[in-house]
């Protein structure tokens, strides 16, 4: 895995920036794919992640900034002049010809020899597990299959680059998560270099080497799912991947926040005590068991709501201890019946230092 | 500026590289909006400044106009032309929403009949229901004493001929716009406990308002412009097309010509502009998750509706029956002997068999050329990449056809093309000019249809098929155009049946050779063998119903043979 930033870089983009008018849909993007990675552009929609990815295309090029492929200036060429396959949402299959011509529709501008295109057609389609669905049209396949079919057709060339355009985002959940693998898997086997567009932070988390989360056009962090998962370096991170809790506080003095009356102990980062900030954590980082007397960053609380969400309870916290502020923790089923909670029991919980993030208000 | 952008004003701009594809295209659609501008600007431009010189081509100033609007039998037609085209208009509108309505909301018997027979008038030129209206209450008219002594030549038979053939255009657009309406309305409005007539007057009519709207002005425009019915049963009520007719083919005063031509453009391009604004506010009101409307049958409506569309139909039916009958027939009204005589075209003055083939030719040539330039047209504007300035002002050039009567076009191509100084003055007279002018009139809606079709497409397939580095005409062989096939049939379809039927761009500027069936009905009317004229128009709507049953069985062939893969 390429991921750790000591593999070759295969594309280089930038100060990439693309105006619509007057409105920036892209702002001095700057950003490193390295070869044979999977990376993909996380964000919600009009943050920039398809632009980005069109620029990368050539099917909208930017107003300024370059891109480098392989070492090749790319930055003003048409799509036809660039080394790419793409996947598009809508699969963009041609209705009118079957499986097999829509895969090898790419070879046959080759001038490749007949038995040739055959032999590629035929290794593509088991590739993506539908060799025997060569002769069908697009309408009579699943939506699943259909994207496996435009999956092969944008390998056909073997492209240096792969482009998905949110693969996945038009497919029944199910079929979804099993896709999901499957690309990943194919990916891997063939070590192109991809990248994929998704708004769908699970997808994200799963599928990506690293992962590009973007909003308003920019970059807001770049990592791998783990470090953005757990070290979100940005609030709009920490909101946008998994779940989180925002409470408003302060830091008093170094390694010390407060929130309401409660003083809690967290890694300040450098940040100048009396500066307001916003501290964040997880519901499933709020500990509630084998809690030991001489631990710090306990707050007694009341369970003031409980919800539950099948594997596991989420309780909504409150009390004076958060300053009015009501706060989110995830419990066990186990802990739940063992501590036989329910709306208003009064429990004790730990806020761990190292799982608590401070994002500096202004 | 945000900071963004004085950050983007300040880097370098990437100046995207034009591939080889796109140049094609470029050029390709260059060369199009180039034959537009042969076709439609320049011709147009020319007649302008005539209408501003005097019989020497000096330039005068507005001089003409004055005289113009200082000529009280000249205005007068400006008067006219207004009058009838706002009643027929009215009349047309009422008649075509309420027949819409029976379609689309009741359920009547015999649906499919009713469309059909409401689609005969555009077999016809609309000289024919001039010569049945003739044969119907004309001085020796079977039913003269219904009109109670008012004479059909003037503004009645006008009204009554227009109306007829204006009916299907209307009706198609008024049944579009009764059908984009959304069920859930119905449901909330019945939820709601909405009387049907409140319902009627707060669901309906507002759903379907800009759809009424469109097809007022399209009904004003056609009739306003029209010039087949007040030349066969106008008599001497004056309007302004036939004024135009009589100025340059009577008095040969081309110029005063240019100037009626001026005066009958302005309400023709202030109609198609309200109408552009009005279409696209109606786009916004459809919802791609509107449910479609099932009306719930209810016998006294649906007889009601069926007791209407009868009558109509009837109409309808009477019309071109009489017309069938009138060319049947040996002397109206003393022998009414049935005869095939008519026929004989070859024995009346005015065109003979040849200009029956000339139309055929015609057609097809304007049904085939038209169809490959104006689908490709559309399909290079529509799917290039870039040069967005360039596309923008294809699509005016290719919205302006529209908005020029026929008459107005045809005037023109004297005034451009029998200019010996002109380049193109060799097409003078031609075959060639026929199919240019034709094609050049019928553009816009073709155009639209195209649009529309390339619309539906995935508008990735362009993306696709760069990213395989295959050239677009490969793709638009291969995919676009198969994909369309239906879009281009009704393309070609319509191109042949307007074809076949028109006369007034037509009637400026064919030659001896060429000259056309349309064009015959009226130079026979004009000397008074009417049963051959009648003959002659039966003969276009023979020809027109047969090539719309190919049209049917082909559209319908390739539908099924193409079924795998349409299924969607």
């Amino acid at each position: 895995m390429a991921a750790d930033g000591d593999g070759k870089v295969y594309l280089r983009i930038r100060n990439l920036t693309k105006m619509f008018g007057d409105f920036a849909a892209l702002r001095d993007v700057s950003l490193d794919v390295y070869d044979g990675e999977f990376v993909c552009f996380l964000g919600p929609s009009g943050c920039g992640k398809t632009t980005l990815l069109r620029a990368i295309a050539g099917l909208d090029i930017q107003t300024s900034g370059t891109v480098e492929q392989d070492g090749r200036d790319i930055s003003a060429l048409p799509p036809s002049e660039r080394d790419f396959g793409i996947v598009f949402q809508s699969y963009a299959l041609f209705p009118n010809m079957t499986v097999g011509k829509n895969v090898s529709y790419g070879l046959e501008n080759r001038k490749l020899p007949r038995d040739q295109i055959r032999a590629r057609v035929k290794e593509l389609l088991e590739l993506v597990g539908l060799h025997d669905q060569g002769d069908k049209y697009p309408a009579q396949l699943s939506g699943g299959q259909q994207q496996r079919v435009a999956l092969a057709r944008a390998m056909a060339t073997s492209p240096g680059l792969l482009l998905l355009d949110e693969p996945l985002s038009a497919l029944d959940a199910k079929v979804r998560v099993h896709l999901r693998g499957e690309i990943k898997d194919l990916q891997r086997r063939v070590g192109v270099t991809t990248i994929m567009v998704t708004h769908d932070q699970e997808e994200a988390l799963t599928m990506a080497d690293r992962i590009v989360v973007m909003d308003q056009g920019s970059i807001e962090q770049v990592g791998t799912p783990q470090e953005i998962y757990g070290e979100p370096r940005t609030s709009f991170v920490a909101d946008f991947i998994g779940t989180m809790n925002f409470v408003p506080g302060e830091v008093i003095a170094d390694h010390t926040v407060q929130i309401g009356g409660t003083t809690l102990t967290c890694p300040t980062d450098g940040i100048t005590p009396g500066h307001a900030v916003t501290v964040a954590i997880r519901p499933e980082d709020i500990n509630a068991q084998d809690i030991d007397g001489d631990d710090g960053n306990l707050v007694e609380t009341e369970i003031r709501h409980l919800e539950f969400l099948g594997s596991f309870y989420r309780a909504e916290l409150g009390g004076p201890a958060f300053g009015g502020h009501d706060i989110n923790a995830d419990f066990s089923i186990n802990l739940v019946r063992r501590k036989n909670l329910d709306v208003g029991s009064a429990i004790t919980v730990r806020f761990p230092a190292e799982f608590i993030r401070l994002y500096p208000r202004d | 500026m945000t900071q963004a952008a004085v950050q983007a004003a300040a880097a370098p701009r990437i100046k995207p590289k034009v591939s080889r594809d796109d140049w094609i295209m470029r050029a390709c659609m260059g060369v199009i909006a180039l034959f537009l501008v042969v076709a439609v600007l320049l011709p147009l431009y020319t007649m302008l400044s005539k209408s501003l010189e005097n019989r020497h081509g000096d330039f005068i100033g507005l001089t003409n106009y004055a005289e113009y609007f200082s000529t009280p039998a000249l205005f007068l037609s400006a008067v006219n032309s207004l009058q009838i085209s706002v009643i027929a208009t009215v009349i047309v509108l009422v008649t075509a929403f309420l027949y819409a309505y029976a379609l689309t909301r009741t359920c009547m018997p015999l649906k499919w009949l009713f469309k059909l027979i409401a689609a005969i008038p555009l077999l016809t030129p609309s000289l024919l229901s001039g010569i049945s209206l003739v044969y119907w209450f004309g001085n020796q008219g079977v039913a003269k004493h219904l009109l109670l002594g008012e004479s059909i030549y003037g503004p009645i038979g006008i009204v009554i001929g227009s109306a007829y053939w204006v009916f299907p255009h209307v009706l198609m657009i008024v049944i579009t716009a009764l059908s984009i309406t959304d069920a859930r309305l119905y449901e909330a409005a019945l939820a709601l406990r909405a009387g049907r007539w409140r319902t009627f007057f707060t669901v309906t009519l507002p759903g379907c308002k800009y759809g009424l709207i469109s097809a007022g002005f399209v009904a004003f425009t056609l009739i306003f412009t029209d010039f087949g019915v007040p030349k066969v049963i106008g008599g001497n009520y004056n309007v302004l097309a036939t004024d135009i007719y009589k100025q340059v083919i009577g008095q040969q005063n081309f110029q005063m010509g240019a100037v009626v031509s001026v005066v009958l453009l302005i309400p023709a391009v202030l109609a198609f502009a309200v109408d552009r604004i009005v279409q696209r506010k109606q786009v916004a009101l459809l919802s791609a998750r509107a449910v479609p409307y099932q009306p719930q049958p209810r016998t006294s409506r649906d007889w009601a509706a069926f007791a209407f569309c009868t009558v109509v139909a009837a109409v309808i039916l009477l019309m071109i029956g009489m017309a069938q009958y009138a060319a049947l027939i040996k002397f109206w009204p003393y022998n009414l002997t049935l005869t095939l005589g008519n026929y004989e075209f070859d024995l009346a003055n005015g065109g003979g068999w040849d200009s029956y083939h000339n139309s055929i030719r015609m057609s097809l040539y304007t049904a085939v050329v038209g169809t490959v330039i104006i689908f490709f047209g559309a399909y290079l504007m529509e799917k290039g990449r870039g040069f967005r300035a360039g596309r923008n002002g294809f699509h005016a050039i290719a919205m302006l056809p529209l908005a020029v009567p026929g008459m107005v076009l045809g005037l023109s191509y004297i005034f451009f093309f029998n200019n010996p100084a002109n380049p193109f003055n060799f097409l003078y007279g031609t075959m060639a000019i026929l199919v240019i002018a034709t094609v050049a009139h019928f553009y816009t809606v073709s155009h639209l249809t195209a649009v529309t079709a390339l619309k539906q497409m995935d508008a990735e397939f362009e993306s696709v098929s760069a990213s395989l580095n295959t050239p677009f005409y490969r793709t638009f062989l291969r995919v676009t155009v198969p994909v369309c096939v239906p879009a281009i049939l009704d393309i070609s379809m319509y191109l042949f049946l307007n074809a076949m039927t028109t006369v007034s761009a037509v009637v400026f500027i064919y030659s001896t050779d060429t000259t056309l069936a349309s064009v015959a009905v009226l130079n026979m009317d004009d000397q008074g063998e009417i049963p051959f004229a009648a003959a002659m128009a039966m003969m276009i709507a023979y020809t027109c119903a047969g090539a719309r049953i190919l049209h049917a069985i082909l559209t319908r062939g390739i539908m099924r043979t193409t079924q795998a893969w349409r299924t969607r």
